[in-house]
């Protein structure tokens, strides 16, 4: 559990609202994978099973019995806070939101429960977390090899759409993935991209870094500032170079006012910090051949 | 969302009893004249969701009723920033013997609530920020609720202002700032009268846009941000669509994967036409989303662009598909699909259009632009 937010196949996962299609349809494919999938939560069908799982009322009735290292929310937005407050107050170390529209006000509650229970959240507002043959939490196509492939290089998406374009992208060019971390669309969301870098840094699977940012916000500048002090290269998408100012671009979090949050801002400050910056996805592979090169750290294995 | 000054005092502050100027809502020049009237000596400032309304001339001192029709059809019928003027504020004028800076926001950083206080107020945050950094006084909130009037005097310490009284208001705005769903209140300028009263001269009011189900009330009053007939026509149906002013239109899922669409169309010398999305819940509704694409006449052609996580592309495609056949349009369109349904995705496109995805977007993009030049 200590390498939350990357998630490891050891990692007992829970899944909050697992009984509604979604939940059934994405558990269904987490187990496929080889998720350890321990649960599922639903006040309302306490005491039975699904998948072959046992329900439980609340994620507090569930830790009475398991351990529980992962929690899972599919959880529609008004009911968000009390899912998570359920989770946090229970004890369970990671939690991954995967919900869109949670009221801003009840995610300041819930981070500020977070951080004082000491529980690390991912999101709100992500597709989640894949470690490629071994397991995923989310609603990523963790369990389609042709996208996702075991390999070295770390993967950071505000987005879930293109952080799978680029995971297909990468396995293509014959870079497996150690791990994608799948940090949310939002402007508020609980691992930040720097966060994940550091995750990544730390990891002894990773070799090199992908990040994909977004316009918007201060997050790409801030890891910028850590990405400084890395050994391991680092090439970087930033979304959003078109976008009109002033305009919420899908994500909430994706929209600039004056320069706070631009293109040019955050491309600035990667590169300053000795970032490989592209212009497409398909220029990642290219860029990433030859920082892995130059740097000589790379093992493809 | 955002209020309009004068929605924002009335519905946020008043409640809470922050002082402010006696003032009108008006909708035309007859009855700003009427406001006049009742008050006497006024300013007349145009509704508008954008700043720099006094540099814009939408701010204008009257003394008589006649002068305030005037002045007010002029402001009507201004254009300041990207927006027409939408309303005026009345206000009678005051004697104004100090102007301070007053706002509490989110901090997306520190994942909680920011406070701010200068004594310099009237010009832009931003402004202060650079050029007196030091005269801005912050207080980071992280329990939510638990911002007091204690916090607040600290934070105040050793300005030269009425601590006791500014602390006060700022405990009530925070109030507000949480029973109202707010991602931003900001009192600039917040003045000192000569006669000692503490009052909002302005207000801003953002809205979080996902708790509009629970303050119906702001979210009925806020100001128009301007759609598009096409625009407003996506909004209704729950989708994210943008226009702009290219010719090659976009259908992509999921934010990210949508702006890197627009990107990739500039980067390789295009123009895009619009931002539409259906990614998330949205997934469903293909046949809506192109039609509105499509809607726009200066689409020459159109990318459709799916890497399907959680939004499944054989059912983007067939609703693509649907919507071809009921708006049969001229258009020559260029796909890429990966990712969830791909094999099935691939597989109707081809049936159903004849062509083979292309393997990369980038292809795609380049086949569209070179059709439109």
């Amino acid at each position: 559990m200590s390498d939350f937010p990357i998630i490891r196949r050891t990692d007992r996962v829970l899944v909050q609202g697992m009984t509604g299609g979604q939940g059934t349809f994405w558990t269904e494919k987490m187990i496929e994978c080889g998720t350890s999938v321990m649960g599922g939560v639903n006040p309302k069908r306490a005491g039975s099973s699904h998948l072959g799982l046992p329900i439980f009322g609340s994620v507090a009735e569930a830790v009475k019995t398991e351990r529980v290292d992962v929690s899972l929310m599919f959880i529609p937005p008004t009911l968000a806070k009390d899912a998570a407050l359920d989770a946090i107050t229970a004890g369970v170390r990671g939690i991954v939101i995967l919900t869109e529209h949670i009221p801003s006000h009840d995610v300041l509650e819930i981070f500020a429960a977070a951080a004082h229970h000491g529980t690390k959240i991912v999101g709100p507002n992500t597709a989640g977390l894949v470690t490629p043959g071994a397991a995923f939490a989310g609603i990523m196509p963790g369990h389609n090899s042709n996208i996702f492939k075991p390999g070295r290089t770390g993967v950071i998406s505000r987005s879930g759409s293109l952080g799978t374009l680029i995971c297909l992208n990468l396995t293509r060019a014959g870079f497996g993935q150690s791990s994608f971390i799948g940090i949310g669309g939002d402007p508020m969301i609980g691992t930040t991209t720097k966060d994940a870098l550091v995750a990544l840094d730390h990891d002894p699977n990773t070799d090199a870094v992908v990040l994909v940012g977004e316009i918007g916000g201060g997050m790409e500048e801030e890891a910028a500032r850590y990405a400084a002090t890395m050994h391991k290269p680092i090439v970087a998408f930033i979304a959003g170079r078109a976008a009109p100012p002033g305009k919420r671009m899908g994500h909430a979090g994706a929209i600039t006012a004056g320069d706070a949050g631009s293109y040019a801002g955050k491309r600035k400050a990667l590169e300053d910090a000795g970032v490989i910056v592209v212009d497409t996805p398909r220029d990642i592979a290219t860029a990433l051949a030859h920082a892995t090169k130059r740097k000589g750290a790379y093992n493809t294995a | 969302m955002i209020l309009n000054e004068g929605d924002a005092k009335k519905l946020v502050l008043a409640p809470a009893g922050i002082g402010m100027l006696q003032g009108e809502i008006c909708a035309t020049a007859a009855q700003a004249a009427a406001a006049v009237t009742r008050l006497g000596r006024c300013v007349i400032k145009a509704q508008v969701p954008a700043g720099k309304r006094g540099k814009a001339g939408g701010i204008k001192l009257v003394s008589t009723a006649a002068e305030a029709e005037k002045v007010a059809a002029d402001i009507l019928a201004m254009r300041i920033g990207d927006y027409a003027v939408q309303g005026l504020l009345v206000e009678q004028c005051a004697a104004i013997a100090k102007e301070y800076y007053a706002a509490v926001l989110h901090a997306p950083v520190e994942r909680a609530t920011l406070i701010l206080f200068s004594a310099e107020g009237g010009m832009d945050i931003e402004e202060l920020a650079a050029t007196k950094p030091d005269a801005i006084r912050r207080f980071i909130v992280r329990m939510p609720g638990s911002f007091s009037a204690e916090d607040a005097m600290s934070m105040l310490a050793g300005l030269d202002v009425d601590i006791a009284g500014i602390s006060d208001l700022l405990v009530k705005l925070y109030k507000r700032y949480r029973q109202t769903d707010a991602e931003l209140i900001e009192i600039n300028p917040l003045a000192v009268l000569e006669d000692g009263r503490l009052l909002a001269l302005d207000c801003k009011f953002i809205l979080d846009d996902a708790a509009t189900y629970r303050q119906s009330e702001l979210a009925a009053a806020a100001a128009s941000e301007e759609p598009t007939v096409l625009e407003a026509k996506g909004a209704a149906q729950g989708l994210k669509f943008i226009e702009l002013p290219g010719n090659v239109g976009i259908l992509a899922n999921g934010a990210g994967l949508t702006m890197t669409t627009m990107d990739v169309v500039q980067h390789l010398g295009g123009k895009p036409a619009n931002f539409m999305e259906i990614g998330g819940d949205a997934y469903t509704k293909g046949e809506a989303a192109l039609a509105l694409v499509l809607a726009n006449p200066h689409v020459k052609s159109l990318v459709v662009n799916f890497c399907g996580a959680f939004a499944r592309t054989d059912v983007m495609a067939k609703g693509v598909a649907d919507a071809w056949k009921v708006l049969q349009p001229d258009v020559p369109v260029f796909f890429s699909v990966h990712g969830t349904g791909e094999d099935e995705a691939v597989a109707l496109i081809e049936k159903e259009f004849g062509v083979t995805p292309f393997d990369f977007m980038e292809d795609a993009v380049q086949a569209a632009i070179a059709v439109t030049k």
